[in-house]
């Protein structure tokens, strides 16, 4: 780990004895508690929020789940397949045009970009991961739903889950390729290796593996978004029509459930969410692990 | 090692130069320029999201003018329309500002206790991981939660606090189950893992010289934290909570599920409400021609919000990066 500055001093607080008025004493010990209080309830709402999600949604966790369409409003059984299957083909495609698109942008702010245009590109990265995902999907309803060329569809959809995407994406690459030593370079450019052969074929995969952590992360985060696909990817209740059709997706199912009066649909929010839950902390799993396998 | 006279040495080639195919070259060259085009392309998206919201909001701009900003009607009804968007900002800040009170304390407490040596540095490595998940948590899930746990468990609060306190402006409604308190709550939570994360590079980016003097000097490891380690580590903190406070205003699924989406203004916490993303959320897919235009204004207010924010932010922790660094 990168951040050990701190706690490798020479020595640690707790090795140090020294005579402390009783106050003191005290105090420190009140302060200790209160951090530790801190932590604990801070790490509640994870624990509750992971409890709830597993116990109400674990019981209508079955195979008809994945394979079956919403039942209409009162009605049980059914399933929400065509939301998973959605979710999956929207976040797929974002995947697609964004990944290659962050990574090259990165690539150009770590190895050949230079002074105020550097400079520039890298804050305009790090605002746009600022901008409320609902105002990406307001965006792209302007610029691809309301000017008719895609209309209410997977791929406005996917579009704007690839702008959210794309600023972690172009993040994470500048940072992993920074990460690689300065003498491989040099190494690559005195065996006679141009500029572009150094990235390409020396530095992109000696960052990979961070590159990759980034990539799946940001995909595990936009999965889960429902905001900018309320008005672009719509919904649907059938299954899959193409992409230039409205289609269901996992978040915008649990959001329209959840608000509904009906217990039926209500449970299948509950088991929506545990499977959107599982699908994001396991991607964020595998993508530590890559990282850390190193 | 024979030839050490420097008479002998043979002199060294000449450095080839334009040895490299023409199809090298041009594969260079456009290599260097492609990555070029997809990185100025994000200064572009930037510059299209605010461009494609004002224009847009332009025909909502010209109508309703500044009076948008201060009214609030919010009258879809085709010919007698009317737009007014006070209750939604005054929702959108307030509720930020109530998730912000929360969060900071519990954060920055949290933040010290992973950055000291409390714990091993397995289990702490361990809580760093799960605040990581706190994150990854997807908003809707967070508002499903709210909905079914977090609201009957806090209506008793809602309702003691109405009852002995009603005569207090922000508790003088009924709780209405939805409303700020829950959205605030829920919103605190949300942005925690932010807060503790950028309270924590920030402490733990100070030179460790620093502690020692400190230690050096008689302090207990408190009065080093409170004199010398959170000075030192100040600014930081408050960039990560600016961009805490940039997300708690945009945030829009959990709040929209929580926040009841009533345009009256209250100034009740137990009463509901409305933000600008929760209007959005709420409209945009059914809106017609005039409330499509009045709420992509809505929209460009609140990104004005969120952007002059998040430069505040960035420019507060990088001028911390360029100290440190």
């Amino acid at each position: 780990m990168e951040h050990h500055s701190v706690n490798q001093s020479i020595f640690r607080a707790g090795d140090l004895k020294q005579r402390s008025s009783i106050a003191r004493t005290l105090f420190a010990v009140a302060m200790t508690v209160l951090v530790t209080a801190c932590a604990i309830v801070t790490l509640i709402p994870l624990f509750a929020v992971l409890f709830y999600v597993g116990f109400q949604g674990i019981h209508r966790l079955d195979l008809a789940m994945f394979t079956q369409l919403p039942p209409a409003p009162g009605i049980e059984n059914g399933g929400i397949g065509n939301a998973i299957l959605g979710t999956l083909i929207v976040v797929g495609v974002a995947s697609v045009f964004s990944v290659p698109f962050g990574v090259f942008a990165g690539i150009y702010l770590s190895e050949f970009g230079a002074g105020k245009l550097r400079y520039g590109i890298r804050l305009a990265a790090n605002v746009l991961s600022g901008v409320p995902a609902i105002l990406v999907g307001v965006f792209i309803y302007g610029l691809l739903v309301a000017t008719g060329i895609f209309g209410f569809s997977a791929m406005a959809g996917s579009a704007a889950l690839a702008v959210l995407m794309l600023p972690t994406i172009t993040r994470s690459t500048d940072e992993a390729l920074q990460l690689v030593p300065q003498e491989i370079r040099w190494a690559a450019t005195a065996v006679g290796a141009s500029s572009p052969q150094t990235v390409l074929s020396i530095i992109l995969p000696a960052a990979l593996p961070g590159i990759v952590t980034g990539v799946i992360l940001a995909i595990a985060r936009v999965a889960g978004e429902a905001a900018p696909l309320l008005f672009t990817a719509l919904g649907s209740s059938l299954w899959f029509q193409g992409l230039l059709a409205p289609t269901s997706t996992l978040s915008v199912v649990i959001y329209n459930f959840a608000i509904a009066p009906f217990q039926e649909q209500q449970e299948l929010a509950w088991t929506g969410s545990l499977i959107l839950v599982l699908m994001v902390l396991i991607t964020s799993v595998i993508a530590r692990c890559i990282c850390c396998r190193r | 090692l024979q030839d050490l006279n420097p008479l002998t040495v043979t002199k060294p080639a000449k450095p080839q130069a334009a040895r490299r195919s023409l199809a090298e070259k041009l594969f260079d060259r456009g290599f260097i320029a492609l990555t070029f085009v997809f990185a100025i392309s994000v200064g572009f998206i930037i510059l299209g999201i605010a461009l494609t919201i004002a224009y847009g909001a332009l025909p909502a701009i010209t109508t309703y003018g500044l009076k948008f900003l201060a009214t609030s009607a919010w009258n879809p009804v085709a010919g007698r329309e009317d737009y007014g968007a006070l209750p939604m900002i005054v929702g959108t800040v307030v509720s930020a500002t109530i998730a912000v009170c929360i969060a900071v304390p519990l954060g920055v407490g949290m933040a010290i206790f992973l950055s000291e040596d409390f714990i091993p540095s397995f289990i702490r490595m361990a809580l760093v991981f799960l605040v990581e998940l706190l994150a990854a948590i997807p908003s809707v899930v967070y508002g499903l939660w709210g909905i079914f746990v977090l609201i009957p468990l806090i209506k008793p609060v809602g309702v003691w606090l109405n009852t002995y306190l009603g005569w207090f402006p922000l508790f003088s409604t009924p709780p209405a189950g939805l409303g700020m308190l829950p959205t605030g709550i829920v919103l605190a939570i949300m942005i925690l893992p932010i807060i503790t994360a950028i309270s924590r590079d920030s402490l733990l980016a100070l030179p460790s010289e620093l502690r020692q003097a400190a230690y050096a000097l008689g302090a207990t490891r408190w009065d080093a934290i409170f004199q010398i380690l959170i000075p030192a580590a100040a600014s930081g903190m408050v960039g990560g909570i600016m961009l805490a406070l940039g997300r708690a205003l945009g945030e829009t699924m959990a709040v929209t599920m929580l926040i009841g989406n009533s345009n009256r203004l209250s100034p009740s916490l137990l009463a509901p409400a409305n933000t600008i993303a929760s209007l959005l959320a709420n409209q945009f897919a059914e809106a017609k021609a005039m409330q499509v235009s009045a709420l992509m204004y809505a929209a460009l207010i609140l990104l004005v919000m969120t952007l002059l924010i998040n430069l505040v932010a960035e420019h507060i922790v990088n001028r911390v990066r360029a100290n440190y660094h």
